[in-house]
């Protein structure tokens, strides 16, 4: 579908002037947040040695790479219980998330008792009560998987009930008219109708995760991408955490690339991913 | 044109203009014995429809028009079996209403169709949701899709298509369980004024061929007059009849009707209630 897409948009260009191997390298979906990232990257080179900031406060962009490169399995190897953590996390309250959304945009009662109180909990900082979690669970995956849904969970109820409760009351009258039992109604229209809010939900959420997983390592854990910072920080190892940073970004850019691939597949009908769907019908 | 469709009688003549009040109870049709509804509110009861008293025959074309608010569309709700009147009863093909009975099929002013769905699936939701044997109702629903004019769109999606269109396919939806009533609330509304025109001598066209027994709402005296073997003219809200009058023109009608002295005169004769009681907004 991205192929196709690519191409046609292609075509677009092609009759307005000749396609130069440069303009269609541009455009390319990639190639933009690339270029761009590497401009930071050399403004960050340069303003380090316009301004002699020395390494212990900020460290150079190449030493960041010589870790990266010299240090990689051992990054990687630390990078999984992360990612297994956020998944798990993530998993969860996705799991929990829209059966409790759907409970709060069906009910008014469970709705003024719940709702308040849920967002009464997120007013508390995670990183506060994740010591409470190592007390309980010791230093294992469980914190940090805890922790990693309590950061997820919100966003999808929230973006879940919105679009629950956003469904045409008209279109569910008809379809009950139709003699539609409570549940078929609800299978075939409401729930498809929220999908596309749980899916921006679930992406929020799966970023969040990602934070939820390391507040869990920090606190409570030897091993993870969060005790390498946490680590580095301690020895004044700047190119080492800066590189743990680098993994961690990338571990949310793959999450949310899955989630968005999820989507796609999903709900191909929605306004968002038209210029898709126009290609691929 | 069958005796059924045309209460006047073969003698339009003599029958011009006439206020009418029948009961009819127990037979085939729809028949509102004291039928009223009051909401309950904080602020207390707001009466939203009178008791009403009238019999609407089989296969009649039977169009109520009143200004906003009167309880049109609560009468709809009611005859559907979404709502229960609070006092009287209603009977549908001489059964009392007392639940969703699927005996309707219902046009609202919004097309309201799924939009993951694609057109021919969206004429197959009453199937789905009364769970009759899909392979049986697929051919009449593609069937039906011809009879509007839709052949050839079976596979698109509700976005690809014009609202005029749109709105046929959900006329094609209200018909495919072959329900012995169709209820349309402002069908044509949200269509332009020549989309609207050439919609209702369809509308015409497709109610002469099924035979259904049809309740239409509208704010639009000339349609009302144009489309309907009696016009129910109700008061303001709380909603009760001010007149049923008898249209006298012969079928089948072109939109040449419109210019009928005994058209205008009648448009005239019911504009006249509104003018004299408020305004029609």
């Amino acid at each position: 579908m991205f192929d196709k897409n690519e191409v046609a948009r292609e075509r677009g260009v092609a009759e307005l002037k000749a396609p130069g191997a440069v303009s269609k390298t541009l455009n390319a979906a990639w190639v933009r947040p690339v270029l761009f990232l590497l401009f930071i990257v050399v403004a960050w080179d340069l303003t380090i040695r316009l301004f002699r900031i020395p390494p212990y406060q900020i460290p150079a962009p190449g030493d960041v790479l010589v870790v990266l490169w010299t240090d990689w399995p051992e990054l990687l190897r630390q990078a999984w219980p992360t990612t297994y953590a956020t998944i798990c996390g993530f998993l969860l309250s996705a799991v929990f998330g829209i059966p409790v959304a759907m409970l709060i945009a069906g009910s008014k009662t469970v709705e003024s008792y719940i709702y308040p109180l849920l967002v009464f909990s997120q007013s508390v900082p995670k990183i506060a009560i994740a010591p409470l979690f190592v007390v309980w669970f010791g230093f294992g995956i469980i914190p940090k998987v805890i922790s990693a849904f309590l950061l997820g969970f919100f966003p999808v109820v929230v973006s879940a009930v919105q679009g629950f409760k956003s469904v045409d009351p008209d279109m569910v009258d008809l379809a009950r008219a139709m003699q539609g039992s409570r549940f078929k109604v609800f299978c075939a229209v409401n729930l498809p109708h929220a999908m596309p809010a749980i899916f921006s939900g679930l992406k929020v959420s799966v970023t969040l995760a990602v934070v939820g997983a390391v507040v869990g390592e920090f606190v409570g854990s030897n091993s993870g991408i969060g005790y390498v910072l946490q680590r580095s920080i301690g020895t004044f190892d700047l190119p080492t955490m800066f590189a743990a940073l680098v993994i961690l970004a990338l571990l949310g850019v793959v999450l949310f690339w899955i989630v968005d691939r999820i989507e796609r597949f999903v709900i191909p009908w929605h306004v968002s991913q038209r210029d898709d769907f126009l290609f691929a019908a | 044109m069958s005796a059924a469709t045309n209460p006047t009688g073969p003698n339009p003549s003599v029958a011009h203009l006439r206020v009418v009040s029948d009961r009819a109870a127990g037979a085939p049709g729809i028949t509102l014995a004291g039928v009223s509804k009051t909401y309950r509110s904080r602020d207390g009861d707001v009466p939203s429809l009178r008791p009403l008293d009238f019999h609407i025959h089989a296969g009649e074309f039977f169009v109520v028009v009143g200004p906003s608010g009167c309880g049109k569309s609560t009468l709809l709700k009611m005859i559907s079996g979404l709502l229960s009147p609070s006092t009287g009863e209603i009977f549908v093909e001489g059964e009392a209403v007392t639940k969703p009975h699927g005996n309707v099929g219902i046009v609202f002013q919004n097309s309201l169709l799924l939009p993951w769905r694609n057109i021919l699936a969206n004429v197959m939701l009453p199937i789905d949701m009364k769970g009759l044997p899909r392979e049986k109702y697929l051919p009449r629903a593609k069937d039906l899709l011809k009879l509007v004019g839709l052949e050839g769109f079976e596979k698109k999606l509700p976005w690809q298509l014009s609202g005029g269109m749109q709105q046929r396919a959900s006329i094609c939806r209200a018909l495919v369980h072959d329900p012995k009533i169709m209820l349309m609330d402002e069908p044509f509304g949200a269509l332009d004024a020549m989309t609207r025109e050439r919609m209702n001598v369809e509308l015409m066209r497709i109610q002469r061929e099924t035979g259904k027994t049809v309740l239409l709402i509208t704010h639009s005296i000339p349609e009302a007059v144009f489309l309907a073997d009696r016009v129910l003219v109700m008061t303001e809200r709380p909603g009760s009849i001010a007149a049923i009058y008898d249209v006298p023109l012969p079928r089948p009608r072109s939109l040449d009707a419109m210019a009928d002295p005994v058209f205008t005169e009648l448009v005239q004769r019911i504009r006249k209630h509104f003018f004299t009681q408020s305004t029609l907004d």
